[in-house]
């Protein structure tokens, strides 16, 4: 059994129109030391399925279904005082946007400090001083005059690692890391990266990476999810996936990676993420597809397993096989 | 040669925010002077007995009613009471009235729109309403019926004073709340598990701060001037304590008479201090202006 099982997780946001369906019967999990990626385009419920493992999606979203066991211990189901405990501590959130996710108002070291306090049980000074490490290990430099300003006296990259080094104060079972290279340069984003590739092998702990960056994805996760207007459509290891894209969205995403060792065109994916108020009881992918098929409009097609942990929710396996080989 | 260069100076991250503060309040010289005219008052108010030249409650029927002298600056009263001395004394209660009841309003009202903004739902709904209730009554008709209901004691003016204000302290906080309670660090603080009490009074209540200080400095003024007006209309300090507002009060009624020290000063005092409150606030509101932050 993996460390963080998700299973059939639907989320609801209520709108004056009814209720849209951020989230629809996704399945994912992963395993201690494992970093998975979650991709998919804006609005696919990338985040929404982060918050929703925090059990942190706020009205007018709403959990409808679903269970997320972390060492198999339902998450859903625990009283709040509970749930509140297991955040921060074993669970941790890389958020979006470093620089806004810090409190402009409170340095940089008292927000550290006081996660230590509240999850180690450290006095003052020795919270302060484990800050300081803290920072040391995400390689801020200077660490011991950083503690003592202001988010906005830091670069994006800092404030960045300011964060990882938050969200890792607890040593969490498992760390979410919302989209972290956003607005970063791609040394930064590099060196980012590999911080977490680097933490998770040090400390065991299982990474969920948020992004829409297949380059990312390649370089950093050891397993996929691609995630289409709430849905999966496709998992598995990284090599099989770029090696074999068998849903065609997935296959359009890699297409649409720019590559510098070829002269390919890129080729954009056509449309928009379908509005997911009134969402068709058929494949939500199907507007967009090039091989779509009768039974797309009526049947949405199941997470079927191909291979050994390679699975694709797609009726048109056929001509997926015929894309791809 | 990174020895040369760790030793480089850091002027800019040296100076802490009250010093930037103070170097923007000197190129504002408005501000600065209704600051100074406070200053003065709160020096005089607090060091009364020694500043004032006599005794603001001894009576001396020989020189009833003189004008302005060398001897008594401002004239005396009915009872040969010296009117500057009297003036002065009063800026104890002038200044410590106002000051407690905004004091309470702004910490009840911050706490209460608090609750209201970050809670939301039912709990807001139903503060929302009362508020709007209390708001229903015109501020100064309001206080006059509280002090006329509860009696013209000091604790009762300021308790009257802060009621009246509170409702616009839990307004401001509220908005301010649903602002920031959407902040990408309010949501980083639940994600680390803080309880909601301290995300609200910890990461949430400091960013509220600016438009409550300038709020609060606003509303000096305005306690200051229906505290005045209760005293004026008989409601508010009794006599023989002075107050700038009761001495207007019984100025007034010299006023046909000729005796026009007897309300001029006292009038005059009320609207300068009122005048540098807003002055105050006004200022404060650019000062704390986050798109003037970093401004030099």
């Amino acid at each position: 059994m993996s460390l963080l099982e998700v299973s059939g997780l639907t989320v609801h946001f209520a709108t004056d129109d009814g209720p849209v369906e951020a989230v629809h019967g996704l399945d994912l999990s992963v395993g201690a030391g494992e970093i998975l990626g979650l991709v998919g385009e804006s609005g696919s419920g990338k985040s929404v399925t982060g918050f929703s493992i925090l059990r942190l999606i706020r009205p007018p979203g709403r959990i409808v279904r679903g269970s997320v066991r972390l060492d198999g211990r339902d998450l859903l189901t625990l009283p709040e005082e509970e749930m509140r405990r297991i955040r921060g501590a074993r669970i941790a959130l890389v958020p979006q946007s470093p620089r806004t996710a810090l409190n402009p108002v409170i340095t940089i070291g008292t927000q550290i400090a006081r996660l230590f306090e509240l999850h180690g049980d450290l006095s003052r000074r020795a919270a302060w001083n484990r800050g300081i490490e803290a920072l040391d290990q995400v390689g801020v430099p200077d660490a011991a005059r950083r503690m003592g300003q202001y988010a906005h006296q830091l670069s994006g990259g800092t404030c960045q690692r300011v964060m990882i080094a938050m969200a890792l104060a607890s040593s969490p079972q498992l760390l979410i890391a919302d989209e972290p290279t956003t607005g970063l340069d791609v040394s930064i984003a590099a060196r980012i990266l590999g911080l977490l590739r680097e933490l998770g092998t040090r400390t065991g702990a299982a990474i969920i990476l948020i992004t829409h960056d297949l380059g990312v994805v390649a370089e950093t996760c050891h397993r996929v999810a691609v995630m289409h207007a709430g849905q999966l459509v496709e998992t598995g290891t990284v090599r099989a996936l770029f090696r074999q894209p068998l849903h065609p969205y997935t296959r359009a995403l890699v297409r649409s990676i720019p590559r510098i060792d070829r002269e390919v065109a890129l080729e954009p994916i056509p449309g928009a993420v379908p509005s997911l108020l009134h969402a068709s009881p058929g494949c939500r992918y199907m507007a967009r597809c090039p091989h779509a098929l009768e039974v797309c409009r009526k049947n949405k097609p199941s997470l079927d397993v191909v291979e050994a942990d390679h699975r694709v929710a797609c009726h048109a396996l056929e001509a997926n096989r015929a894309a791809v080989a | 040669m990174t020895d040369a260069a760790t030793a480089l100076p850091l002027p800019a991250q040296r100076r802490g925010p009250l010093a930037a503060m103070w170097r923007r309040l000197r190129r504002n010289p408005v501000t600065l002077g209704a600051l100074g005219v406070i200053v003065v008052l709160t020096v005089v108010a607090v060091l009364a007995p020694v500043v004032a030249p006599f005794d603001p409650e001894a009576t001396d029927p020989a020189i009833a009613l003189s004008a302005p002298t060398w001897q008594n600056l401002l004239g005396t009263d009915v009872y040969g009471r010296d009117q500057l001395s009297r003036l002065i004394h009063a800026a104890r209660l002038d200044l410590i009235i106002p000051f407690a009841s905004t004091a309470a309003a702004l910490v009840i009202g911050a706490l209460i729109g608090a609750l209201s903004g970050y809670r939301g739902g039912w709990v807001d709904q139903v503060i929302m309403r009362m508020v709007e209730a209390v708001l229903a009554f015109p501020a100064f008709v309001l206080a006059m019926g509280l002090t006329a209901a509860l009696g013209n004691s000091i604790g009762n003016i300021i308790l009257t004073l802060a009621i009246t204000q509170v409702p616009i302290y839990i307004r401001l906080i509220r908005g301010e709340m649903l602002r920031v309670r959407e902040m990408e660090y309010a949501e980083a603080a639940r994600t680390v598990g803080n309880p909601s009490w301290r995300i609200v009074v910890v990461h949430l209540l400091p960013n509220c701060i600016p438009p409550l200080i300038v709020q609060a400095t606003l509303a000096m003024g305005f306690a200051l001037l229906t505290m005045a007006a209760l005293s004026f209309l008989g409601l508010g300090i009794r006599p023989p304590d002075a107050e700038w507002g009761e001495m207007t009060a019984e100025g007034a009624s010299h006023m046909v008479t000729g005796e026009w020290w007897l309300f001029v000063f006292p009038g005059l005092v009320i609207m300068a201090t009122v005048l540098a409150f807003n002055l105050i606030g006004d200022g404060l509101r650019d000062l704390l202006d986050p798109r003037m932050r970093g401004v030099r």
